[in-house]
């Protein structure tokens, strides 16, 4: 029998802020334009060009401070970051090291049905870098400052975590939290939230911390938890032989599953910090975090209880529903337009779930519009459709988010409630089933379930289950 | 004035700044480094218990901007300045991480 091991994790999270402008200068923040469009002097560290803060910048912080149960610091600074790297055209990069705006605060993460407290040591604000992109037919590297002065808060956790697991939740935590507040869209594949994972691993029971890797590069949750089980067994594999784990700054690479050590930025980790003397000070008074306090919007928990109270939705799937503003979103806009929210939230809590799952999506990714979710449960619960037709145009509103009202109507989907007609039907089948009809008088239930089904084909599915099943009963 | 300042600080300040430095300009390097640290020594001398750091220099805090985004496209401008360029980039040296 082996040792046995501990792993122990501390993440740093750089979110990108949704403001409309940079955090130093007017320049737009919108993603995906033509390289360096959104620059100036000031983004591009032109000499003498000054800096002014962005006062969205400093709200969007302490709101996402206080919902993380942090102290905000009454009198915060800007500190200048000094290293030369291309993406970085005014050489330092200014950030919070002395007197970040949050400090001591924590979030509550479950997993398997355990709750555990992820505390955070602090967390500040400063400015993104350029984009390298690498250009693989000439040996050089092309530089866009478009993302040069891109707010951006780094939230530094403690150490608490021991697993990948408990790193998933606590990004999907933070993730929630901070789309909840509106502050960041939070996208891992498109960077505006990007993780570090800080890893070691000691003997289960010891007290000392083991030596630390930083790794980067992680651009989705499957990544960072295969990133986590690879560094974990690379760092045990090294102890058992003997051999030291050395604290390096290491790159996942996912493809190969794999991480290797980056290139050291030479003495780079010196990086001379001192205030920024450009910018002056933050003062944050208590009415001005009341006033932050009082603008918060509701937050996935109180949503969560609401949902239990007010529409009688059972705790788990007023969880699940909550757990995706976007799909929160959604669940409040359809149940107003329908005024069915128990309906609206099985079709979210059944259909919705399965396709997502069948086609690898996130529930960020869900495109249909609230009316069209509500005409169909309306349609459903008027009875003009059965049950399977709409699942049938639930795919439909999934996929292309068509009007079910009409796309029933052209496709002539509405159920049949002639009576007459239906028992025309049911008489032939009948007739054309003596052995099944006979079957059932001679007390085989399941018999009944095929004559159901015959006739359901016969109309083409365009029949209420229900119906047919009292009117065979009536007629057989 | 003391011999504070040794030949590998010389070198490794230098490196950080990215810097090449001839002979005599070390030793300038060396001689002005030395007299700012007297200088703080001075500092040093005086009882600054509870005295509270002096954030700036200006008694003035909270300067803002209002989150407005400016329309115009800054690439000429910008780019205007870059020895070498590519598809609206600066073009420079490979750099990995």
């Amino acid at each position: 029998m082996g040792k046995q091991y501990e792993t122990v994790i501390g993440l740093e999270v750089h979110v990108e802020l949704a403001t409309r402008t940079k955090i130093f200068c007017s320049c737009s923040t919108e993603f995906g334009k033509a390289p360096n469009t959104h620059t100036c002097p000031v983004c591009t560290g032109m000499p003498g060009a000054l800096p002014v803060l962005n006062k969205q910048v400093v709200e969007y912080a302490m709101a996402i401070g206080l919902a993380t149960n942090c102290e905000i610091t009454k009198v915060c600074k800007f500190d200048r970051k000094n290293y030369f790297y291309p993406d970085n055209p005014q050489n330092y990069q200014i950030s919070q090291l002395y007197h970040p705006i949050a400090r001591n605060g924590y979030v509550e993460i479950e997993t398997g049905g355990t709750k555990k407290k992820v505390r955070i040591h602090e967390m500040h604000m400063e400015e993104d870098a350029g984009k390298l992109i690498h250009d693989e037919w000439d040996d050089t590297s092309l530089v866009d400052y478009n993302r040069s002065g891109v707010p951006l808060v780094e939230i530094v956790s403690e150490p608490d975590m021991r697993s990948a697991d408990e790193v998933i939740a606590y990004l999907e935590k933070l993730r929630m939290i901070i789309q909840y507040l509106g502050a960041s869209d939070c996208k891992l594949q498109e960077g505006s939230m990007r993780a570090d994972v800080n890893l070691s691993v000691r003997e289960a029971g010891a007290e000392e911390f083991g030596t630390r890797t930083e790794m980067k590069n992680l651009n989705s949750f499957k990544a960072i938890a295969r990133a986590i089980e690879g560094e974990r067994e690379r760092q045990i594999e090294l102890l058992e032989e003997g051999k030291a784990v050395v604290q390096e700054t290491r790159r996942w690479d996912d493809n190969k599953e794999s991480s290797y050590a980056m290139r050291s930025k030479e003495d780079a980790q010196d990086y001379r910090y001192f205030p920024e003397p450009d910018l002056v000070p933050i003062v944050i008074s208590g009415e001005w975090i009341e006033q932050i306090r009082a603008r918060q919007p509701e937050l996935q928990t109180e949503k969560m209880e609401r949902y239990k109270k007010e529409f009688d939705i059972p705790e788990y799937d007023a969880k699940i529903i909550t757990s995706s503003k976007h799909m929160a979103d959604i669940f409040e806009a359809a149940s107003a337009v329908c005024g069915k929210p128990k309906k609206v939230s099985n079709w979210l809590m059944v259909e919705t779930l399965r396709l997502l799952k069948d086609r690898g999506m996130e529930p960020e990714e869900i495109s249909f519009s609230p009316e069209n979710l509500a005409k169909l449960v309306n349609l459903t619960e008027s009875r003009a459709i059965n049950s399977s037709v709409a699942k049938e145009v639930f795919e439909k509103i999934f996929a292309q988010d068509i009007d079910p009202e009409i796309y029933v109507e052209e496709h002539g989907l509405k159920t049949v409630n002639d009576e007459g007609a239906l028992e025309e039907v049911i008489r032939k089948v009948i007739a054309d089933n003596p052995k099944a009809a006979k079957d059932y008088h001679s007390g085989k239930e399941k018999a009944l379930g095929a004559l159901v089904g015959q006739t359901m084909k016969a109309m083409k599915g365009k029949a209420d289950p229900g119906l047919v099943n009292r009117k065979l009963r009536e007629m057989i | 004035m003391a011999d504070k300042i040794s030949n590998e600080i010389i070198e490794y300040v230098g490196i950080l700044a990215k810097l090449e430095l001839s002979g005599e300009e070390k030793e300038n390097a060396r001689a002005d480094m030395e007299k700012m640290l007297d200088y703080i020594d001075t500092l040093n001398e005086l009882d600054t218990d509870g005295v509270e750091p002096m954030p700036h220099v200006f008694p003035v805090h909270n300067v803002f901007r209002e989150d407005a985004a400016s329309s115009t496209d800054g690439s000429g401008d910008t780019l205007a300045n870059a020895p070498l360029q590519k598809d609206n980039c600066f073009k420079v040296p490979k750099t990995i991480g």
